[in-house]
Formats: C-alpha cells, structure tokens, sequence
C-alpha cells in the first residue's frame, strides 16, 4: 500500500471515539465507572440525530398522518413517508411500497406468516427453519402448525455454529412451502451465507424470509442483491426507537396477501357489504402508525449510510475478532460457536461463574453485557448450557472496552476462586 | 454503593462450590420444580413430611451462585423445622430482600448472608427461586 493509499485507508476508517459524541447517554457513568455498553444485539443506544427527530416531530409539526388536509398533518405525512424512503434506501429495495412499517421484526414474521403462509399451507406441508433462530423466528411458525397442520423442519448446525447451503437443500423436500431463517445469529455471531441459501430454495420454489434484526446493524444489506422475497429487521437495533421495524416483501407477493389486521389506513373503501383492502403497504398497517417512532427510525438508518455501512462493518469486524480471541483467552472462559464469519455477538460460559453472576460482576465495573437464553432455548440445549454470557458490539464501541471487558472476566476469576 | 463483595460472600461462594443435600431424595413425601424463565435458573426441591414436620430436605438443580447458595442454606436449615417455621422464615427473608425492613431488625437466621441481594434487584428472583419451589411443593395453606 502506496502512503497516499494508507492516508486514505486511514483518513475513511471509522473511529469510534468521534462517534461516541454523537450518542449522549454513552457519557454516563454506572457505579462510578465509565459506561461500556456491550449489550447492543439487545437493544443498541441512539445518537442525538434520532432523539432530535423525534423531538422535533412532537415540538413542530406533530399530527395524524395521512389524508388529513391541514398544515400539521402533511407536513407529518411527509416526514412519515419520508422515512419509507429511508428505509427503502437503507436496504435498496426497489419500492418505498415493499416497505411495510411494523412494530419489530416480531410483528414482521407473524405478518408474513398470518398473511402469506397461512393460506398456502395444507396439513403435512412443511416450514422449515434453522436450529439457530430467536424464538421469534420459531414461535409464529409453530402457532401457524397448530392452526394448520403443517409440520417445522430444523436444520441443524454444527458445533462451530454454523450450517451449509446443502445443509439447508437436504431439508427441503417436495411439501417444503416456505424457508425462514435468520441473517446473523444474535447469539453466535454466524453470519449465514443468505445469498447462496436464497438461490438454492428459490430453485426448489421455496419462498423465504430473512430475520435481519441483527445483520441490519452490522453491515450494509441488500435486499436485492439477497433476492429475499421478505426481509425483516427493527429500529430498535439499528440505534432508531422501539416499537418500530421494517418489513421488505416483493411488491408481487404483497398484493397477493390478505390483510394482517382490520382497521382503519388499511381500507380502499368500507361498506357493510364489503370493504376493499388498501395497496401494500397500507393494507399492512392498519391503525395510527408509530409516526414519531418511524420519523426516528428514519433517521437512524440516515445516520448508519452517512458513517457508512461499510466502514461500521470493517471496525466491527476489527472488534469482534479482537473480542473474541482476548475473551476466549482467560482461563476458564469456553466460546460457545466459532463461526469463521461472525458479526456483532460473543457468547461465553465460565467454568467457575454462572452467566448471571458474570453479569453482575461486571455491571459493577459499569460493564453491560446480557446472560441467559437470549430467547433461544433451542440454541441453549444444542450446546447443553443453561444460558450464556454475551457481549454485543456496535459501531461506537472500542478496542479498550474489549479491554475493559477482559479485565472484567479477570475479576470474576479472582471473585470465584480462580486466581488469574 | 452496593459493593460486589456483600453479594458473593464468601459463604455463599462456598456454599455455590460445595452445595449441601444437592441429591434426589428417596423416597420423598413432596416435591416441586421452579424454573426462572428469565436466566434458565433451574431447581428441583424434594422434602419428607412428618407431619407438620420437615424430615428431610435435598435439591438438585442448576443456576447461578445467587441460587444454588439460596438453595443449599434452604435445605440445610428446614430438617427438623415446620412447615409454618419455614414460611415465616421466608416472609422475613422476602421482607428484608425487597427493603421492607433491615437485616438487623430481623432474625434471618442462616439466611443472613444471603441480604446482600437486596441492593441487586435484578438477582431478588434468584435468591427467591428455591423459596417459591419450596412453597409449590409444600402442601396448601389451611386458611
């Protein structure tokens, strides 16, 4: 590399330090010590962008949004909607109408299997998912087996915490109706290889969604180059607001699907004899929306494409690598997975500690990490743990909060007998 | 400042190496399951009745030192104890982790080490979990 080249590297890398000023509650302390939050997979912190946006929409122009014909409610109708912009941006989908605002990636999944899968399953089909998924990548599916009959498959992963493209084609049979798997693991890390799996079901006529909540994040997403026909994430995890997520579904299977709850916003025209159901995405978001909870979220995923997608991807991938091997260097410490591609997530077991005593000791040393199943038994009882610890990176964590959380582990050694 | 040492002292920390009747016990005349479904904390309590009378008590089980700590003094106090003993030793136990009094205006008994708990709100149900296992297992109160 050329020294111009270098100064560039340099002059684009991403340092957390400067960002770290943009996100106001990072300047407080936790028992006398200063914040290091590493629980971001959980729920990541919001830069002052976000939390201006909202403001400003309840300070300035906050009111009802669509059809109304005062000033207040355009203006908000534009911000709203503006946001689907955004959004649709943030994952270069095609349309701003294949953006479905949701509450999370939660409602995102029920929806598509309220409103897509349901109706095309006879019993004895099958929905297949992997052993890795959040509960809530696997709840809805079984609520939708009970109500019709139809059977979960799961493929497995191996001990590393991963599983292959075959892995997946050997699950798919000829009753397979719809593939749901997830992006990133919250848990391991793994980054799956979507793309390649995509491919493979769509070549089998299996239609898929991908949980995205914790991919979104970590590292920029298209949905088009992923050829997903659903892609689900939330705000909440992309440094936006709770209570908001994003549903992509292709314009086509959208406005095949039948409506996910009745309401107002989501009609064409009602009438005793029968009401006609709104395009997508309307037909989606029946109800007042989450309006400064959206006009948030756009503004999140404004503030992830201007630092750059990319460069978070590079720091974090510089991070996690970093927090993986110091971690899994302390004495007693076992890393549960080892995914040759990891995003975002550590998880550990300590020989000596119990993942919520870990949790405790380090919450005294202003260290936030989160213990326990992270809603995903099914994961927990593959690696025959209880529960883990995890420590979760974003884009304004440090190489001395890795430190930090290494010297931590250090304390719960010292603590529970083991002297390191 | 809650220090992280009047959490794990270390009788706790040597009751969560050496936990005491951590076996099944055979036969048993009562038993229960608790689960805290927020950390996986898992106990399984078995007691023998005489009676109004704790015979013998064991537990087996996995959860963190918070837990399994709660859990041994538990069984290691209630042999010989009556069953309403044991619920009022728990209404003070429950008292003073909640801040509804002081350890030192109380009688915690063995449980004594276990206060510590109160200044960490988020491990109350860990310290809690054997104690509400013990009362599922335990026979209705007459009333």
């Amino acid at each position: 590399m050329s020294a111009v080249e270098q100064s560039v590297a340099v002059a684009t890398r991403l340092d957390p330090h400067a960002l770290r000023r943009d996100f106001p509650i990072l300047a407080r302390e936790v028992h006398g010590r200063p914040l290091v939050y590493l629980d971001n997979a959980a729920s990541t912190q919001k830069p002052q962008a976000v939390i201006d946006a909202e403001l400003n929409c309840y300070r300035r122009y906050y009111a009802n949004v669509h059809r109304g014909v005062h000033t207040l409610s355009q203006e908000s109708t534009a911000a709203f909607e503006g946001a689907r912009g955004r959004v649709r941006r943030f994952l270069n989908a095609p349309s701003e109408q294949e953006i479905v605002f949701v509450r999370g990636t939660t409602e995102a999944i029920n929806l598509v299997a309220h409103s897509f899968v349901a109706p095309r399953v006879k019993p004895g089909d099958e929905i297949v998912v992997t052993h890795m998924e959040h509960h809530s990548n696997i709840v809805p599916w079984q609520l939708l087996c009970e109500r019709t009959g139809a059977v979960l498959r799961v493929v497995p992963i191996t001990d590393a915490g991963e599983f292959t493209v075959a892995d997946v084609e050997a699950a798919l049979t000829p009753r397979t109706r719809f593939l749901s798997l997830v992006h990133v693991s919250n848990v391991l890390g793994t980054v799956n290889p979507v793309r390649e799996i995509v491919a493979a079901a769509k070549a089998h006529g299996v239609p898929v969604l991908v949980d995205g909540a914790q991919a979104t994040p970590h590292m920029p997403v298209d949905v088009q180059a992923l050829d997903a026909d659903f892609y689900a994430f939330s705000g909440h995890k992309v440094y936006g607001p709770t209570g908001i997520g994003a549903l992509y579904g292709r314009y086509d299977l959208l406005a095949e699907m039948t409506p996910y709850q009745g309401g107002g916003d989501m009609i064409r025209s009602v009438s005793f004899a029968g009401t006609e159901y709104a395009d997508p995405p309307a037909r989606f978001e029946a109800g007042t929306p989450h309006i400064a909870g959206a006009i948030g979220f756009g503004a999140a995923v404004d503030y992830l494409m201007e630092v750059g997608l990319e460069r978070i991807a590079a720091h974090e991938a510089e991070l996690v690598a970093h927090a993986a091997e110091a971690v899994a260097a302390v004495p007693g410490v076992r890393l549960i997975g080892a995914p040759r591609q990891r995003a975002g997530a550590v998880s550990f077991v300590m020989k000596e500690a119990h993942p919520h005593d870990i949790a405790t000791i380090l919450d005294q040393q202003g260290i936030a990490i989160r213990a326990g199943h992270h809603c995903t038994e099914p994961l927990m009882e593959r690696y025959g743990v209880p529960a883990t610890a995890r420590a979760s990176f974003g884009l304004y964590n440090t190489r001395e909060e890795v430190d930090a959380l290494v010297e931590g582990l250090h304390k719960v050694n010292r603590l529970f007998g083991l002297g390191t | 400042m809650a220090e992280i040492d009047a959490l794990y002292q270390a009788l706790i920390l040597e009751h969560n190496r050496n936990p005491r009747r951590h076996r099944i016990l055979e036969p048993c005349t009562h038993h229960a399951s608790g689960r805290n479904p927020v950390c996986g904390d898992q106990v399984d309590l078995y007691l023998r009745l005489d009676g109004e009378v704790v015979e013998d008590a064991a537990f087996q089980g996995e959860g963190c030192a918070i837990s399994t700590a709660s859990a041994s003094l538990m069984v290691e106090l209630a042999p010989g104890r009556s069953v309403a003993e044991l619920r009022a030793l728990f209404a003070v136990f429950e008292a003073v982790l909640h801040g509804r009094c002081a350890p030192d205006e109380v009688d915690m008994e063995a449980l004594a080490p276990l206060a510590g708990v109160r200044y960490f709100p988020g491990r109350l149900g860990c310290a809690v979990l054997p104690w509400q296992t013990l009362l599922r297992a335990l026979p209705p109160m007459d009333v």
